[in-house]
């Protein structure tokens, strides 16, 4: 038996394609967004991956550093890594700000790292061009991503820094790309005030009678002395020595130190479940309606199509065609637009949506063969409509009268 | 296939009940032999269309006794389980219009019919090229119906009737339409398919053209079937 779906495909080939072509550009963008929201959590399995930590230590009762604000002593380190079980620990502080470099400026993730050697918790885990960062006071490493190139000057509040490395895949959970810098200076970039804020702090001080008593010299200039500097830090990075519990470890920490901990397991039902969960589900979202109005354009297409050939099929009905014939024509045509259409739909994804597109866009294999099922599924759907009507034609239509 | 034409006893449809019942077929007896032609006509709304769908296993008729080749198939009930299969392989049905599928060329237009009945494709094919030998149709075999020209897709549709050797074709207005001397071309192709094949042959017509061909005519009205003598004319045209 030959292929009816088959012949009627090549017969209007160029009417078939280009609406595969046109089915194929939104199955494209329905791809694009299910590779968004993949980028999306995998740029936070990225972050948390590359800060080489097993514990984030955090303000007690906070969800930071990542998705709440996190505020502890710069100090706490020293406790932390006395506690059995720890074997590296390094402060740690996040800055999203805009970085200035000329004319331009770039929306970053300043990152502010200890003092240490490659390996450290926080410290880019490696480098695709140039070099860490040795200096402790106005150097950088930034993520290629930013589009800043090694030697470029940096503008971060009032100092300016020198690229001396770049990183890649560097990125915080909303996708914008990391700038590393000495620990000290992101302490004092995260509280710096203008000149203006500090003058009009000096003189509500100096009125305020309970710091500036005539009886205790040097206690104005004390209180004065202690508002400038920024003793805090978003989170202490803990790795876990060998042969040792992670949660045994945390437990010791919030026992001992009054601290909020979070393993790694923690950190992403933080950060996947809680920090992205509201674009998610608006991908989600956008991703059944853009299902439901592919489903409806195959309908529609295929709807059409059959009913052009209403004529023809009660001339295979009365002549003796079986009803599954006519529904294997149907379906096979309306599983050929889906097959085109996926097919455009993945180089569309893959080629030309991916790369321009300015978040991250992570294709998995697995979530094209659930794309793949999906559209076959719904061309299945979509072309019973067009099959009842097929079903319901008398095939007493092909003879007059 | 040698059949044993048509035989058609007190066939009545009626559509509806009650006060809004019309009577269709009141009263229609036929007899067509095989390798006869016979020409059906009547006024619009006489039941020739109700008859036509009847002889075809569209519908169903109310009562009465048809007999399609050497089967029963209608005995105040249907006889046969399978319609649809009935329909493929004891009737052959040329229509008004050639109504050939666009996107198969002609060969597998006609060839079809015998692959839907299980016939291998090649086997299929071969009967379609054989019966385009007698309706002179060879050096069109491969073309695609919107390439040929009226006359040519009737006797494609002609061939796809008789393909699986029906013992009885259904012809309804099949000159309808075609020119004079196109017509008078189908009206002979049925001639001598009817005779070759053994074919009993309805042909439901209005067009006065072909009339005086058929030997004999059935004229139907109000539902009742009168057997009338026709012409016979004998006519000679090159098919076209």
């Amino acid at each position: 038996m030959i292929s009816l779906a088959g012949r009627d495909i090549m017969h209007a080939w160029g009417k078939f394609v280009f609406t595969g072509v046109g089915l194929g550009l939104l199955i494209g963008i329905t791809l694009s967004m299910a590779g968004i929201y993949r980028g999306m959590v995998d740029d936070g399995k990225a972050l948390l991956d590359n800060s080489g930590a097993d514990l984030w230590v955090v303000q007690k009762d906070t969800l930071g550093p990542y998705a709440e604000p996190s505020s502890i002593y710069d100090d706490v380190w020293r406790g932390i890594r006395s506690i059995p079980g720890v074997a590296r620990t390094a402060n740690v502080t996040y800055l999203t700000m805009q970085v200035r470099q000329g004319e331009r400026d770039v929306r970053t993730m300043v990152t502010g790292v200890t003092a240490g050697e490659p390996g450290t918790p926080g410290w880019p885990p490696y480098l695709v061009a140039g070099r860490q960062i040795t200096r402790g006071h106005y150097e950088a490493v930034a993520d290629i991503a930013s589009g800043f190139k090694l030697g470029d000057r940096l503008q971060i509040r009032r100092n300016q820094y020198i690229v001396v490395g770049l990183t890649r895949r560097m990125v915080s959970s909303g996708g914008d790309p990391m700038v590393f810098i000495p620990l000290k200076d992101a302490q004092e970039a995260q509280f710096l005030k203008d000149n203006d804020a500090i003058r009009q702090q000096r003189r509500r001080t100096t009125a305020n009678p309970a710091f500036n008593r005539p009886q205790v010299p040097g206690l104005l200039d004390a209180v004065i002395a202690s508002q400038s500097i920024n003793p805090y830090v978003n989170a202490v990075l803990v790795q876990i020595a060998a042969g040792h519990d992670v949660d045994e470890v945390a437990a010791s920490i919030r026992r001992w130190k009054r601290l909020t901990v979070h393993t790694r397991s923690q950190m992403e039902v933080i950060l996947i479940g809680k920090l992205i969960a509201t674009s998610a589900k608006q991908i989600a979202m956008f991703l059944v309606i853009l299902s439901v109005v592919s489903s409806a354009i195959v309908a529609f297409i295929i709807y059409t199509l059959t009913l052009g050939k209403i004529r023809e099929i009660a001339v295979l009905k009365l002549i003796g065609t079986k009803n599954r014939t006519i529904i294997g024509l149907i379906m096979q045509q309306s599983i050929a637009l889906g097959l085109i259409g996926f097919v455009v739909g993945k180089i569309t994804a893959t080629l030309l949506m991916a790369p321009i597109f300015p978040k991250y866009v992570l294709l998995e294999p697995l979530d094209s063969i659930l794309g793949f099922v999906a559209v076959v599924v719904i061309c299945i759907l979509a072309s019973i409509i067009a099959i009842r009507a097929a079903l319901k034609v008398d095939p007493a239509e092909a003879i007059g009268g | 296939m040698v059949g044993k034409g048509i035989h058609i006893e007190g066939l009545k449809k009626r559509y509806g009940s009650g006060d809004t019942a019309v009577e269709a077929l009141k009263n229609v007896d036929m007899e067509v032999a095989p390798g006869e032609v016979v020409g059906l006509i009547g006024p619009s709304g006489s039941g020739k269309s109700t008859l036509l769908k009847c002889l075809g296993a569209v519908i169903e008729p109310t009562a009465g006794r048809m007999i399609l080749g050497d089967e029963v198939i209608y005995n105040n009930g249907w006889k046969v389980t399978d319609l649809r299969a009935l329909r493929r392989d004891k009737i052959g049905f040329i229509f008004q219009a050639p109504y050939l599928i666009p996107f198969l060329d002609v060969t597998d237009n006609v060839a079809l019919l015998p692959m839907l009945a299980g016939k291998p494709n090649a086997e299929a094919r071969q009967r379609a090229r054989e019966l385009f030998k007698d309706l002179d149709m060879e050096h069109r075999a491969k073309a695609m119906p919107s390439q040929l020209s009226g006359g040519e897709q009737q006797r494609v549709a002609i061939a796809r009737g008789l393909v699986n050797r029906p013992p009885v074709i259904l012809a309804d207005e099949p000159t309808a339409p075609l020119d004079s001397e196109r017509a008078l071309a189908v009206i002979r192709i049925l001639n001598d398919m009817a005779r070759k094949f053994e074919t009993a042959i309805i042909v439901v017509t209005h067009d006065e053209k072909i009339i005086p061909t058929f030997k004999r005519i059935y004229n139907i009205r109000d539902g009742v079937t009168y057997e009338e003598a026709g012409e016979g004319r004998d006519f000679e045209l090159k098919y076209k």
